[in-house]
């Protein structure tokens, strides 16, 4: 890590762009600007043929390039709008691929298609004012439930805890939820149940949890019979059996974040002994 | 921004594992959170963490004009800010409810307690009195700021010096503290607040709620008292009724709990006060670096410097002595100036060095030392304005190179010079030609 960083102060002392291949899984730090490298060149990686990323390239270059969080398009360039890990997802298809950047924060900016916990502020006409943890809340309309009619209303009080997911974020709108899918159906989502505990931990240590390779939730699975809700926005809700086990849960995800794998397989065993 | 509402299932957990009698960070009822007191580098700073609530108090002096019916009294002042950093919710520069009742509850806790001796802070009567102010900034918003922030008003308190000053006559001289010692104030005792929210209609209890607990609670308690068992301070908010028997158990917690961190704090203090005789670093202050760059740092090339010792011996061995003439240097005009004598130079060849320093390595800037003397003994007439050579070394070598006495004097120096620049490694030539702008 500290080695990344003095790269990335050098990169400051040389100012200029390094190519993003050169610098993956290594930190960057905001303002700095990236080069992705043309694939119709036919030249390999961190050869002569890297240029800035030239967005309308045209018919020359059909590589598609998706940008994730911490980049930003700016023109022809590629720049970075958070610290972090530079991390990089190759395609199926081969050339271009997704690249993000991997940061620690705790604060929540709604994304489209996010899963997230909200909490029902209040209830006004058609609409329920739903708090997601962003600048602003978010709005639910309550057709958006599964069965839903005009006669048939979903029973949320405020108070109430949602699972529902962004259908609109955009930086100058507020933020639409939704609790279907584009088929209709709740698939999961909806008003969550009045027991469990809810708490907040960071972003990062919810894309941790949530990742496909993710040992916690499965080793946690172990202990007890547990339901559990990630939001994307850093909330988890979690309900065992008794009070107590929730609690151990909560407290055991939280600390989850700065542990590496051995650490949590012990206490996962002295757990286990008890 | 809006505070982030407190959802119904949050409520009602809460309320159920407080009836099992657990809590969410695993305290058991009457536990209080780790309470740490750091210092500052001045005396009266400090910085009191109450698990995640942080508060920071600084203590000030002023000499001022006393108030007219208290003649003989210094003034205190005290004044607790919620920052907007501690949580969203804190809006800036408006008064809320809930900091006048924490500033008023503190006033109460620490003025009229009379637990710093206000005689003690007059000068001169009726004319110049110390007006201690006290501030407090919360700095992190997890629960029960009131005890975080009178734990770090006394310990600040306890921790400030004034200024000495001294009476003779009508005239009042001030010390500063080269002159004498700061003098501590006088402490009579430390009131400590212990808040107990109850839930229920006063059914359950719990000491030193956190924020999440004070949300749902139904009522709180605060009373202030000292490590005597005297209450300074009691209030009661939120409107429930307590019964006669519940009180007089508070207050036994309290003493308890004000007896453990006034012990605390005694231990806190007694350490800076070690440390700051020992004259090391101490309290907060010692995680700022002074004079340290951290970021942008250059990684060091790596040079071999195993036998740069023999290497020197023996240039000094090889070298001969340096010639007598002990070279003056002469002023032309203003701004200008000549070492040795003409033409003449007594420094060292610069062809036969340079080898010895691809040896070495590393001491490169020892040449550019010398060919910049070198280009400014030849082209002193027509140096405008000189700018004197800004390459600064530190290492022995180097020196030692320059000591070398010349072999070959009579080498005119301008050839010396390119002879050097088509010899040296790029890197260095670059250097040089750098150099020799600047100077030119």
């Amino acid at each position: 890590m500290a080695e990344a960083a003095g790269v990335a102060a050098e990169f400051f002392a040389s100012n200029r762009a390094r190519a993003a291949r050169a610098v993956l899984d290594q930190v960057v730090l905001p303002g700095e600007e990236l080069l992705l490298p043309e694939q119709e060149d036919g030249e390999g990686p961190g050869g002569a043929g890297e240029r800035p990323l030239r967005l309308n390239a045209g018919a020359r270059s059909r590589v598609r390039v998706v940008c994730g969080p911490g980049l930003r398009r700016c023109g022809d360039r590629l720049l970075v709008t958070k610290c972090g890990r530079l991390r990089h997802k190759e395609p199926g298809g081969g050339g271009g691929g997704v690249y993000w950047v991997d940061s620690q924060q705790k604060r929540y900016v709604p994304v489209k298609g996010d899963h997230v916990i909200g909490i029902v502020t209040a209830k006004s006409g058609d609409i329920f004012k739903v708090d997601v943890g962003g600048s602003e809340p978010a709005s639910l309309s309550y057709l958006a439930f599964e069965g839903a009619t005009k006669r048939n209303r979903p029973n949320v009080q405020v108070g109430d805890l949602i699972y529902g997911q962004f259908v609109v974020a955009n930086k100058d709108m507020e933020p639409e939820m939704v609790c279907i899918d584009s088929c209709g159906r709740a698939n999961g989502m909806g008003v969550i149940g009045q027991d469990g505990l809810l708490f907040k931990v960071t972003l990062g240590l919810i894309r941790k949890l949530l990742a496909p390779d993710c040992e916690i939730l499965q080793e946690v699975g172990k202990l007890y019979p547990l339901e559990i809700v990630f939001g994307m926005n850093g909330r988890i809700w979690v309900k065992a059996k008794t009070i107590q086990q929730t609690l151990i849960l909560a407290n055991i995800l939280e600390a989850c974040e700065h542990m590496t794998a051995d650490q949590r397989k012990q206490i996962f065993s002295r757990l286990a002994e008890s | 921004m809006k505070e982030t509402p407190l959802s119904n299932c949050e409520r009602r957990f809460l309320l159920r594992a407080i009836e099992e009698k657990k809590r969410l960070d695993g305290r058991q009822t009457y536990d209080y959170r780790n309470i740490k007191i750091t210092f500052g580098t001045d005396y009266g700073c400090c910085i009191v963490e109450l698990g995640k609530t942080r508060v920071l108090g600084q203590v000030s002096c002023e000499l001022v004009s006393p108030k007219l019916n208290r003649a003989t009294e210094g003034i205190l002042f005290f004044n607790l800010e919620l920052s907007q950093m501690a949580a969203p919710a804190f809006e800036p520069g408006r008064q809320s409810d809930l900091l006048v009742k924490l500033n008023r509850l503190l006033e109460r806790c620490l003025r009229n307690s009379k637990c710093i001796d206000t005689e003690s802070l007059c000068v001169v009567a009726g004319e110049k009195v110390w007006q201690i102010r006290v501030d407090l900034h919360l700095l992190n918003h997890d629960g029960n700021i009131i005890d975080a922030a009178s734990i770090a008003a006394i310990v600040a308190l306890c921790h400030f010096r004034r200024p000495d000053v001294s009476v003779q006559g009508d005239e009042v001289t001030l010390y500063t503290p080269e002159e004498r010692d700061p003098v501590p104030l006088s402490i009579h005792h430390m009131p400590i607040c212990v808040s107990f929210a109850f839930f229920q209609q006063g059914t359950y209890l719990l000491v030193d709620p956190n924020e999440r607990e004070e949300r749902v609670m139904d009522g709180l308690l605060v009373i202030a008292m000292n490590k005597h068992r005297e209450i300074c301070t009691i209030q009661s908010s939120g409107g429930i009724m307590l019964l006669k028997d519940q009180v007089l158990r508070c207050s036994k917690i309290a003493g308890v709990k004000v007896m453990e961190i006034t012990e605390l704090i005694q231990k806190a203090l007694e350490n800076d006060q070690k440390v700051r005789k020992e004259g090391g670093k101490f309290g907060f202050a010692e995680s700022i670096a002074n004079q340290r760059i951290t970021a942008f740092k250059m990684e060091k090339a790596p040079i071999d410097t195993s036998d740069v010792e023999e290497k020197a011996e023996e240039i000094i061995s090889e070298a001969e002595p340096p010639s007598e003439v002990v070279s003056k240097p002469v002023l032309w005009t203003p701004g200008t100036a000549q070492i040795g004598e003409g033409i003449e130079n007594s420094w060292g060849d610069l062809e036969d060095s340079e080898k010895e320093d691809d040896d070495e390595g590393g001491s490169d800037e020892a040449i550019i030392l010398d060919s910049i003397k070198m280009d400014t003994g030849v082209g002193i007439s027509n140096i405008g304005s000189q700018d004197a050579p800004i390459v600064l070394s530190d290492s022995e070598e180097e020196e030692m190179i320059i000591l070398e006495p010349d072999k070959n004097p009579k080498k005119i120096r301008t050839q010396t010079i390119s002879a050097t620049q088509e010899k040296a490694p790029s890197k260095k030539s670059v250097k040089k030609r750098r150099k020799k702008r600047a100077t030119n």
